[in-house]
């Protein structure tokens, strides 16, 4: 049981939280772009409330692998950081915890660009 | 000549009238099922990296390189796109998406160039994402630093 | 515009790509691409390829060499219209850069046999092209990025058609032309073309009836360029509105004839070269053959950019008309 409940509880919170994002997809006019930026800005307004924590805790990787997880990172980092340093903390602390997303992103989207070729559609 | 026969704002009733909804419930049921399946990858990285011992803080950071790296590569391969077709959201809103959508425009516009195609375009869609998310961690943790003394 | 000394088709040809040749309309297409690259270096470059390609058949169809011709008249949906100009460098003619959006091909029709009719030029080449790459890559996202496409959404057709205007010969005719003017009912969906060009449509067909003095029923088929089923639908319902007679089995739709449902297209085929391969394969042809004598053909183009929908802009839509005789 302990180890099936994590993946059942990580399945149910990651889906529900990319049918959000399917609703705002289906019944809008917005854009990947847009919604990418608006769940990265509430994971983190979420998180400051104290509201995203909580889910992290009990999904895991259902919750932390959402951008909205990436918006909780950048907010812990950032609070983290003030306890640690005062106010520098706020500019050093969500870059910081989040580094390492950051830098593979760029770095294996641009190897990417050296080893494939664009694709045709059909 | 013939005027319009429909004004604008009749003309605009006309057209979200005769305009098909999205499938509601199949785009639900297909976000769902391989967002959940996304995360559970996501968990199983997770359980690998605690085996290896990387410590609380190291551990999600190398989750996320992971998953980043699954990203990029399946974007290469031109199969992240065909995930996103079927799944929306599904694939789009975990950080496999946020990787799909560095790597997607930095494959397009090889034939721009390395600094203005490749270098430039990588961040068309993740810019804006990094912008606003590391704009808005500031501002929680200026106000965490101005209410902390007052909480406490 | 009716034309007193009405050009003549001398020659058409038409290029479509895998998926397009895939489709109901396949087997009329002169050629079908094997790869969507051409063997070139980018999907620019395959573009203007494909409509150097094209008018190259056209020219050897007529027996003519570029040099012969007296304007190439042409555009794309690139920005500066780099597919076509690239290919009238190679071909040497004197250009025409033409902008119509997808109503390229038959703004050229009436432009060319305007030129023609009043005895300026005796030779003109339309063409007008799209590719699904390019234009993918300039007006939506990058093609590796996965997204939905909303139903409303067109496929922009990987297509090229050219067609060759002589002042006397045999062929078809075209005898009437008239310009569209630009309209918009703002609608501001990017994604649903169809819908912002059918009043400019509406606007430009009835203008052509009721200048030349006809009715559909003068006409054995009007053609429209690439509304899309549901743009087509919101055009028979503005005739319907209007008391304008339009039999349904008379309107054809370019766009909603290219691809097969199960293509997964969406509303249907879009793009310049949609409007210009279905007219010089299936429409043209099938004059020839005499199935059909009288046709009112249509084009129509949604006059957007990225800029102006990112600023919010609605999308003005256009459309140009021309009527085709065979004897």
């Amino acid at each position: 049981m302990n180890t099936i409940m994590p993946f059942v509880k990580a399945f149910l919170i990651g889906g529900l939280i990319c049918c959000v994002g399917q609703a705002l997809i289906m019944n809008t006019k917005l854009t990947n772009a847009r919604i990418l930026v608006i769940f990265v800005v509430s994971g983190v307004f979420l998180t400051a409330l104290g509201l995203y924590k909580p889910l992290v805790d009990f999904a895991g990787a259902g919750a932390t692998v959402p951008l909205t997880g990436f918006g909780y990172s950048l907010a812990m980092g950032a609070i983290e950081a003030v306890n640690k340093y005062g106010l520098i903390g706020a500019f050093v602390g969500g870059v910081t915890r989040t580094a390492a997303g950051i830098t593979a992103a760029v770095v294996f989207g641009l190897l990417n660009a050296l080893l494939f070729k664009p694709h045709a559609k059909s | 000549m013939s005027r319009q026969p429909y004004t604008a704002a009749q003309y605009r009733k006309l057209v979200s009238d005769a305009t098909p909804g999205t499938r509601m419930l199949r785009g639900y049921l297909r976000a769902f099922w391989v967002g959940g399946a996304i995360c559970c990858l996501g968990q199983a990285i997770t359980l690998w990296a605690e085996k290896l011992n990387l410590g609380e803080i190291t551990n999600p950071m190398f989750t996320t390189s992971v998953m980043i790296f699954l990203g990029t590569t399946l974007t290469g391969l031109g199969v992240y796109d065909r995930i996103g077709k079927y799944a929306g959201a599904g694939s789009a809103v975990p950080v496999t998406g946020f990787a799909n959508s560095v790597a997607a425009p930095a494959i397009e516009f090889q034939r721009e160039g390395a600094v203005t195609g490749v270098g430039a375009r990588l961040f068309t869609l993740a810019g804006p994402v990094l912008a606003y998310g590391i704009a808005s961690s500031v501002a929680v943790g200026v106000v965490y630093w101005l209410v902390r003394g007052w909480v406490m | 515009m009716v034309y007193s000394n009405p050009p003549v088709i001398a020659a058409h040809r038409s290029i479509a790509g895998k998926k397009e040749g895939d489709g109901p309309l396949g087997m009329w297409f002169d050629a079908l691409l094997e790869d969507d690259l051409l063997g070139q270096k980018s999907w620019e470059l395959a573009e203007s390829e494909m409509v150097r390609r094209c008018a190259r058949d056209a020219l050897d169809a007529a027996g003519l060499s570029a040099g012969a011709v007296d304007a190439l008249l042409g555009g794309d949906l690139n920005n500066q219209i780099i597919a076509t100009s690239f290919a009238a460098k190679k071909l040497g003619a004197p250009f025409i850069g033409l902008y119509g959006a997808c109503s390229t091909f038959v703004e050229g029709l009436a432009l060319g046999a305007a030129l023609i009719d009043v005895g300026h030029i005796d030779t003109a080449l339309v063409s007008a092209s799209s590719h699904f790459c390019t234009a993918e890559r300039q007006f939506r996202f990058p093609l590796e990025l996965g997204t939905q496409r909303p139903p409303q959404a067109s496929w922009t057709a990987t297509a090229c058609g050219c067609a060759l205007l002589r002042d006397r010969g045999v062929g078809i005719k075209i005898t009437a032309g008239t310009l569209g003017r630009v309209i918009d009912l703002e609608i501001s969906d990017a994604n649903h073309m169809g819908a912002a060009m059918a009043p400019a449509v509406f606007d430009t067909l009835s203008a052509h009836l009721s200048d030349t003095r006809q009715t559909a029923g003068d006409f054995d088929l009007i053609v429209t360029g690439d509304l899309g089923w549901i743009g087509r639908n919101l055009l028979m319902e503005l005739f319907d509105r209007a008391g304008i007679d339009m039999p349904a089995d008379k309107l054809v739709d370019c766009g909603a004839s290219l691809y097969a449902q199960k293509q997964d297209s969406h509303a249907g085929g879009s793009g310049c070269g949609c409007v210009a391969s279905v007219s010089c394969a299936w429409i043209m042809k099938r004059m020839e053959q005499g199935e059909l004598r009288r046709v009112l053909l249509s084009g129509s183009g949604a006059m957007l950019s990225p800029t102006s929908s990112q600023q919010g802009q609605s999308i003005p839509g256009i459309s140009y008309a021309v009527s085709l005789e065979m004897n």
